[in-house]
């Protein structure tokens, strides 16, 4: 009996602590699914918002990169709200925590689409979890703005690309590499679809333009033990790392690469997946001298970039830093205004029309919305760590490239879709 | 030859690496029975308490201190830890003691509820940790053939936490209390042993060997509020692989896995080779189902 009424004092108590920190966990966010009835009454009561979706993980994995794009995307609605609104009318972004988890991207797309009946969702960045979205924006003609590069061969109609795809960071990167850097390629990635589709696509650019392959290796997601990928990329003597490493494991692997006695002047690594956000995880002194591609960096110089960086520190704290997704995200809203405000509606089906050959200056420069595939004209820019974390651009594409999700316009490509 | 030999260091450090994460759990685990799921976030606790302690030391002591601040890490990121176990057995685990299942979920839940602390407190990027300048580069035996010094103080460091364990277990009074509730709990304490003290004093041990793994993991992986959901995994393994309630076994366990895990890499890649060390880990739990050392025990389970 004393047993018995202990153990259920002691679950009590726990239960109790739980709430109370799930209470104070919720609190901060401003409008999350806990306080979905609130949501629902404040609607009823005003009447002149428009709802829009922000679907980003807020837990799990992913959350260490998603949350920045958030923060991002709230700002940008905020400044448009401060600004007089949409046709007229604030808007008001609906918080949904995907938490890494791809289904449950799925489930809350479906539950702010029927639900919420939202103009619009900005959100995902794993190719999972856009792959686990679309369906559900296509059956129910929803509007998914995704902030991220990718690996291209996609164009829903459903979907705009406010990241770069293939032929708007890897190509050029891989053009400009041997050109400058040598011709002997070591491809490494984590082992899932951006990765494997990438690589795929650059042998195919390695063979049409003289490159030589000289090892490719792929590693789990999350894993930490970079000691034999080190050793065999030894004994490989490649003149360049290609690295498509994603998350954690890249501070891992440069970590590693630099004890191991390797620095970025024996050897040129290119990731595609390390910006400002990953570069102060890793420290500036591990990843000088080190190279990645992007389409915009912090330091980007443009009289928007200035005044955005200079926003998201005042609203953010001023030790954060802006990163190409985080911009990407922040430019997504401002395309979605501006198409909203053209086509005089948030009528889904008006809106797309409305955007087709939208222009905005962008914190990267000039980016134009491309009538047939959604994606985004961008401007390329490879770019190498300094000491104070930050990149150096060395060299970008002059103007913004067309984007190209399928690389029709190469030849060696051909194939590669099926 | 070079690269027999630094794979065969390689494989020796991998196997270091999964010891250290893998000693704690073999006391909370092995030990005390209790399926530990936030095992990683303790070690999580450990890797953000060395991240603090550097921080500390950089604002507030003279610069010369900055370069000793890794050992006053190692100490507080034990203590921290070890802390934060002895709550978590006081308000939660006490409660849960015979009942393996039950223990598994709620300590599940209270690893994620950990990582959102974490994620709360320091956000959710990675931070990053200076490694003091004297763990910087490595032994160069030849020109291509670097031994980092990083890998070589992980492994004098495991080797100095498993002596200390050996000796507090085998040699001291406290562990000798420790061993007789482990190994039969109502005769312990009808001898006059207070159960409910030695159970906290252990997870705690426990809890704190894992926030010095996490502190040491600062050196060569990320840090961040899911970093523990990367080793738990293989610490379970290396203590069911090693058989449950010995330590010597979760050392044969470790070194077992990070040699063939090593070496299967080497000659496929890093996702294979992870398939075929489970595929030879439950080939051989069905052949020998209680691991490389069996503990001989005479109560009934």
């Amino acid at each position: 009996m004393r047993l018995r009424s202990l153990m259920t004092k002691g679950w009590a108590i726990s239960l109790v602590c739980m709430v109370l920190l799930s209470g104070c966990l919720s609190e901060k966010e401003p409008a999350t699914t806990t306080s979905g009835s609130n949501t629902q009454a404040a609607t009823e009561a005003s009447g002149e918002t428009i709802k829009v979706g922000i679907l980003h993980s807020l837990s799990g994995t992913m959350a260490i990169s998603e949350v920045s794009v958030k923060d991002a995307e709230l700002l940008a609605i905020e400044e448009i709200n401060a600004a007089g609104g949409v046709l007229g009318k604030q808007i008001e972004p609906i918080l949904e925590d995907g938490a890494s988890d791809w289904p449950t991207f799925a489930e809350k797309a479906g539950k702010l689409l029927q639900q919420n009946k939202v103009a619009a969702v900005f959100g995902g960045w794993t190719s999972a979890s856009r792959k686990a979205m679309l369906p559900v924006f296509e059956q129910n003609n929803g509007l998914l703005f995704y902030p991220v590069q990718y690996e291209g061969l996609e164009s829903s109609p459903n979907i705009f690309y406010t990241g770069a795809t293939t032929n708007q960071q890897i190509v050029p990167s891989v053009t400009w590499l041997l050109e400058n850097r040598g011709k002997k390629m070591f491809l490494l990635g984590s082992d899932y679809v951006f990765p494997r589709t990438a690589n795929k696509i650059i042998k195919a650019q390695l063979e049409a333009e003289g490159g030589q392959l000289v090892g490719e290796e792929y590693t789990p997601l999350g894993h930490t033990d970079y000691s034999t990928v080190i050793t065999k990329i030894k004994e490989a003597k490649p003149d360049i790392v290609y690295n498509t490493l994603n998350g954690d494991s890249n501070v891992a692997f440069f970590k590693q690469l630099k004890d191991a006695g390797i620095t970025s002047k024996d050897l040129t690594t290119l990731s595609v997946s390390v910006a400002e956000e990953e570069i102060r995880g890793i420290g500036a002194d591990i990843l000088e001298g080190h190279l990645a591609a992007w389409n915009y960096y912090q330091t980007t110089d443009t009289p928007e970039n200035k005044t955005f960086v200079e926003k998201y520190k005042a609203k953010y704290g001023s030790n954060r830093v802006t990163a190409d997704p985080i911009e990407a995200g922040y430019t997504a809203v401002y395309l979605w205004k501006a198409a909203v405000e053209k086509a005089g509606s948030t009528d889904v089906d008006k809106v797309k029309e409305a955007a087709k050959g939208i222009e905005f200056a962008a914190p990267e420069g000039k980016v134009t919305v491309d009538g047939d595939n959604q994606h985004i004209y961008k401007t390329v820019r490879i770019g190498e760590v300094g000491a104070d974390g930050q990149f150096k651009e060395l060299w970008n594409s002059g103007e913004p490239v067309k984007p190209d999700p399928y690389l029709k316009s190469y030849p060696w490509a051909a194939g590669l879709g099926e | 030859m070079e690269m027999l030999i630094l794979q065969t260091f390689n494989g020796l450090s991998v196997s270091s690496i999964l010891l250290l994460i893998a000693l704690g759990l073999a006391v909370t685990f092995g030990l005390m029975n209790v399926i530990n799921m936030a095992h990683g976030e303790l070690i999580m606790i450990g890797a953000y308490s060395a991240y603090v302690t550097q921080n500390l030391f950089a604002s507030y002591l003279p610069k010369s201190w900055y370069e000793g601040y890794f050992f006053a890490a190692l100490a507080a990121s034990f203590l921290i830890a070890a802390l934060m176990g002895c709550l978590l057995e006081t308000i939660l685990i006490r409660h849960l003691y015979g009942r393996p299942l039950d223990s598994l979920l709620a300590t599940w839940g209270v690893g994620m509820m950990l990582q959102q602390v974490a994620r709360f407190i320091f956000g959710a990027p990675n931070v990053a940790v200076t490694s003091p300048s004297w763990l910087n580069g490595g032994l160069a035996i030849t020109s291509t053939l670097v031994l980092p010094y990083k890998r070589l103080f992980i492994m004098a460091l495991v080797a100095l936490v498993l002596t200390a364990m050996y000796l507090y277990i085998y040699k001291s009074a406290s562990g000798r209390r420790m061993r007789a509730v482990m190994q039969n709990r109502e005769m312990a304490g009808c001898l006059g042993i207070s159960t409910r003290h030695v159970d906290s004093l252990t997870f705690a041990i426990g809890s704190g060997i894992a926030g010095i793994a996490g502190c040491a993991l600062t050196l060569l992986g990320p840090i961040g509020p899911s970093i523990g959901t990367y080793y738990i995994v293989d610490a379970f393994m290396v203590v069911v692989l090693g058989g449950v309630g010995k330590l010597i076994g979760t050392v044969a366990g470790a070194l077992g896995i990070g040699i063939f895990n090593t070496l299967f890499e080497t000659y496929t890649s890093a996702s294979i080779g992870k398939v075929l060390v489970f595929a030879c880990i439950v080939a051989f739990l069905q052949w020998k189902p209680r691991g490389l050392v069996a503990l001989r025990t005479r109560s009934l389970d």
